[in-house]
């Protein structure tokens, strides 16, 4: 067992865990963090993608004990009081249907920002393509990350 | 509408943001596998590795006592109480319906069938005891391709043989139809094996508390599963409660009865507490139900002028190891569309469901449809090689005209509306098709190594699922209708309890849209509830595109007797004659006497206080009310794709994606535009990338998401989406849209492909149209023997996982920048 430090969503945590407890597990079982949801067992998916230290990792492929001395967003901390940019703009382009990769796609998109502010349409593609939506056929996806991106957002 | 006959409608065709986001997009959802419940224990499942296996022990002893793990059980120990899981659709009279117990007893036939069960503390311990469980097999022959799977001396799946049914229909002189056609054309088609995968993979969690049982699970149907568990499992229905909580996504996948959910509810049962199950997504690509697996032998008969005579239809339909809730009438949902939007004489049409040793198949978006509409759409265009004449005009030549609605198939459809030609010519504009064709002999004549090809598809589907009375000819094993329930509260709000059971269709929002115009209250003072038996305790719940079709129109017809109601009673607060009253926006009004009225929630707080109700009047403004349609919906439209096809390596580039669709009248457009796109990506999938292969012993190949190779954002174009509206013979005028992006848009790819490469002679490619198979194509085609089509199919065997990765790749179609 291993001695961590998390900082969740502002709040942080002391726990004892075992070495091979992945992290969205420690979020979801351990903390009740069910907000990141997980999609798949090969990393393939990133609907469990969180921010680590601010960038955005799939969280099934982190080792909670990586996460030690970390600071941890997951998609209940991405709203400061208001809505995140990214997450009014999902909602304003319809970029979600069962909604069940949008936390990844959200914390991912605002990363893609974070690095490329003004991407194309093709960045936007190229740069979500760790992250698979079902529903959407990703159109609307494109369009909220395109209209996040004008409304000047950087994470 | 009829109900606020002179209001205009404010809220259909509107196209409001949806009530569902607020939630999904802060991650305050409830998903099935987010409960947690005290005491509960968690399952992992022992599964098969053989496809074909007598089970002659299973060792439960190296999981028992360990730490964490409280029991361990076989088939064996449930053999006496977990029956058979249901198939509802029994398609013939002498169909085999093959015993399906949840977790398997002496036998398993494909892997990944359920052996053995650990209940653990926690879902760690679960999985790790796995592992500490031994099974015996000693293995059989699998059965793995239903083309050889009928021969005499194929080894059986079941004792009574591989074959399940066959089921023929035939309408006109079919005979006569192909006696002397100048043209006959016959083409085999391969609809490959699908993994339906919603991005939520299934999660079960079960309780009992005394008699009484409450089942969570990820499912599009709680009301059939409630159903279920009671008729096939001997639990009194009044003490079943399933619960749908968010459940996300589903595409047919989610229309089950599973062995996990069964056992769930058994092992809760044994054990005395809650357990839970939650399903990795290579146990999900193994064991939860697959779709399409057909072969297709597809024949027509045409005049020279390019006038069909007749179709003929004889399909081979994979079955997989059993017949789950509705394997056998997936293809039957096919059986009336091949004949599509043309006009013949005869049609005839024959199914036969064989049982190999895989994973059964069942409903994926479509189910049935999209593979009737591939075969047709494909061969015309053949037919119009083979004529030498334009694609469209022949289309156009066959099909019903607009001013022939409403028009009776030969297959015996009734097509209430439509407007093919509308839809057609807006798409071609849209498209900028003759600069395209243009653009393609000008690039075949310079023999350019990129070819241009454009694909056509000018599809119908029947939705709505669907008439009872249908439907029982057809021996479905239940009807289709849905229920609908609207309470007027105290204060004027509304809670509407619908049969529906929405997944990511966005039903809050628009059902919320359509009482609103009915009521005329506001949107915002609407609450939609569905997905728990408890609260909705009656529906037939969401597949077939059929909510809004059905589920709709039962909304409708509540809100009319609530309205009916309201009237008698604000007739007694305006001392008026409820004749005298007319309704609109919300308001009753005394006719001739604009300044004499009430609002409806001035109605309800009166009905609420009932203190000077009229006689005989029942103190409340709720109601029921349950709609079976009378005819299926029937949207269609014109897809038109034009890809470029590398003919140096065979990849394929989509470069333009037009949709034009006619869903009737459209309740959000935002809506409707989404299930359009999510439908067009889905059928696309199926066109390119999408197959779950099955090694030669067996083994699903493709267990993962790095092996089934589901597109993402980078691997799918742009598409430009536009509406034609012809209204449905219905209250609202709807038609269902959840699948038609879908059932469209596979031969639009598929067509565009095989018109690139025309000019060297392919006259086909088998999907996934991956690079591998249609360099090979081509390369067959020019004479290249050792490309034979043969070879292909073997080659998919073994390298389908390696061939087109669409993810991570780095020569990936970039499509972003079209419009």
């Amino acid at each position: 067992m291993a001695d961590i430090s998390v900082t969740v969503d502002g709040v942080r945590y002391e726990d004892r865990v075992e070495p091979r407890l992945l992290l969205v597990h420690y979020l979801r079982e351990t903390l009740g963090k069910t907000g990141t949801p997980v999609g798949c067992d090969t990393s393939n998916c990133g609907a469990c993608t969180v921010l680590l230290d601010g960038v955005s990792v799939k969280s099934c492929a982190v080792l909670a004990v990586q996460a030690d001395g970390s600071e941890v967003t997951t998609i209940e901390g991405l709203a400061n009081g208001e809505l995140h940019p990214m997450q009014r703009a999902f909602h304003e382009e319809h970029a979600l249907q069962c909604g069940y990769c949008t936390p990844g796609m959200i914390i991912a998109a605002a990363d893609l920002l974070r690095d490329n502010p003004h991407p194309t349409d093709a960045e936007i593609r190229e740069g979500l393509e760790g992250n698979l939506c079902r529903c959407t056929g990703y159109e609307n996806i494109v369009r909220a990350v395109k209209r996040a991106a004008e409304a000047g957002v950087t994470s | 509408m009829t109900a606020t006959v002179d209001a205009p409608a404010a809220e259909l065709g509107r196209a409001r943001l949806r009530k569902e986001d607020a939630k999904l997009i802060t991650g305050q959802t409830n998903w099935t596998d987010n409960i947690k419940l005290p005491g509960m224990l968690h399952l992992a499942f022992v599964r098969s590795p053989y496809a074909h296996a007598k089970i002659t022990g299973v060792d439960l002893s190296g999981a028992i006592g360990q730490p964490g793990v409280v029991a361990a059980f076989s088939g064996a120990d449930f053999a006496e109480e977990q029956g058979s899981l249901p198939c509802a659709w029994p398609v013939t009279e002498d169909i085999v319906i093959p015993a399906h117990p949840p977790m398997a007893v002496d036998e398993v036939r494909y892997v990944g069938e359920a052996v053995a069960v650990v209940v653990a503390r926690d879902r760690f311990t679960a999985a790790d005891a796995v592992g500490l469980i031994d099974v015996d097999y000693e293995p059989l022959p699998p059965v793995l391709d239903i083309r050889t799977a009928l021969e005499p001396g194929s080894p059986k799946v079941h004792e009574a043989g591989n074959k399940s049914y066959e089921w023929v229909f035939a309408s006109g002189d079919v005979d006569a139809a192909f006696r002397d056609a100048p043209v006959v054309l016959e083409r085999n088609y391969r609809q490959q094996r699908l993994i339906p995968s919603p991005m939520e993979p299934r999660a079960v969690v079960a309780q009992w508390i005394g008699d009484e049982v409450t089942l969570w699970s990820a499912t599009q149907i709680p009301h059939v599963l409630r159903f279920a568990l009671s008729a096939f499992f001997a639990i009194p229905e009044q003490n079943i409660r399933v619960i749908a909580p968010d459940v996300g996504g589903g595409f047919g996948s989610k229309l089950q009865v599973t062995a996990e959910e069964v056992l769930g509810v058994l092992i809760s049962r044994r054990v005395g507490k809650p357990v839970k199950w939650n399903e990795g997504r290579s146990e999900g690509n193994q064991t939860g139900h697959h779709g399409r697996d057909q072969w297709q032998r597809i024949t027509i008969a045409a005049d020279a002028d390019g006038r069909i005579r007749g179709l003929s239809v004889d399909l081979l339909a994979d079955m997989g190891a059993y017949l789950m809730l509705v394997t056998p009438g997936v293809p039957l949902l096919g059986a009336f569309m091949f004949p599509a939007i043309y006009k013949m004489d005869a049609y005839s049409f024959k199914c036969t469901g064989v049982f190999t040793t895989k994973m059964p198949t069942d409903a994926y978006r479509g189910a049935g449809r999209p593979e009737a509409t591939f075969a047709i759409e494909r061969i015309i265009d053949e037919l119009a090689t083979e004529l030498g004449m334009e694609p469209l005009e022949l289309r156009e030549r066959n099909w019903i005209k607009h001013e022939e609605f409403p028009f009776t198939t030969i297959a015996g459809l009734t097509y209430d509306s439509g407007n093919y030609e509308a839809a057609t010519a807006k798409a071609r504009e849209l498209f900028d098709y003759d600069g395209l064709r243009a653009e393609q002999r000008e690039r075949n004549e310079r023999g350019d190594t990129v070819r241009l090809g454009i694909g056509i598809s000018t599809f119908t589907e029947m939705c709505g699922l669907a008439p009872s009375r249908v439907l029982g000819s057809l021996a479905y094993g239940a009807g289709g209708w849905e229920s609908a329930s609207v309470r007027m509260l105290p204060t004027g709000k509304v809670e509407v309890v619908t049969g529906s059971s929405a997944h990511g269709q966005g039903h809050e929002t628009a059902w919320s849209q359509i009482v609103a115009d009915e009521l005329g209250v506001p949107f915002e003072d609407i609450r939609v509830l569905h997905g728990d038996t408890q609260v909705s305790p009656k529906g037939m719940d969401t597949y077939g595109s059929r909510s809004l079709a059905v589920g709709g129109l039962a909304l409708v017809g509540a809100c009319d007797k609530v309205v009916a109601k309201a009237k008698i009673i604000a007739a007694g607060m305006l001392e008026a004659s409820a004749e005298d009253l007319e309704f609109s926006a919300g308001r009753f009004s005394v006719r001739g006497d604009p300044g004499a009225g009430t609002s409806i929630q001035e109605v309800a707080l009166a009905t609420f206080a009932a203190h000077a109700l009229p006689d005989g009047v029942e103190p409340s403004l709720d109601s029921d009310y349950t709609y079976d349609p009378d005819n299926f919906s029937f949207p269609h439209g014109t897809h038109l794709c034009a890809t470029e096809v590398d003919t140096e390596t065979g990849f394929v580039k989509i470069r333009s994606y037009v949709a034009v669709d006619d869903v009737g009248v459209v309740v959000n457009p935002l809506i409707v535009e989404g299930q359009v796109h999510g439908g067009i990506a889905q059928g696309i999938a199926q066109a390119l990338y999408e197959e779950g292969v099955y090694d030669d012993e067996g083994n699903l190949v493709t267990t993962t998401m790095a092996d089934y190779l589901i597109p993402s954002a980078s691997d799918l174009p742009s598409y430009v989406t536009e509406r034609t509206e012809t209204p449905a013979n219905n209250r609202l005028g709807v038609k269902g849209v959840g699948e038609a992006g879908t059932i469209a848009s596979t031969p639009a790819v598929v067509n565009s492909i095989v018109d690139a490469l025309q000019t060297f002679g392919v006259t086909d490619v088998e999907m996934p149209c991956t690079p591998e198979r249609v360099w090979r194509a081509i390369q067959a085609a020019q004479g290249n023997a050792q490309a034979s089509a043969a070879e292909q199919h073997e080659a998919r065997q073994n390298l389908a996982s390696q061939g087109n990765s669409p993810q991570g790749s780095g020569d990936i179609p970039q499509d972003g920048d079209t419009a």
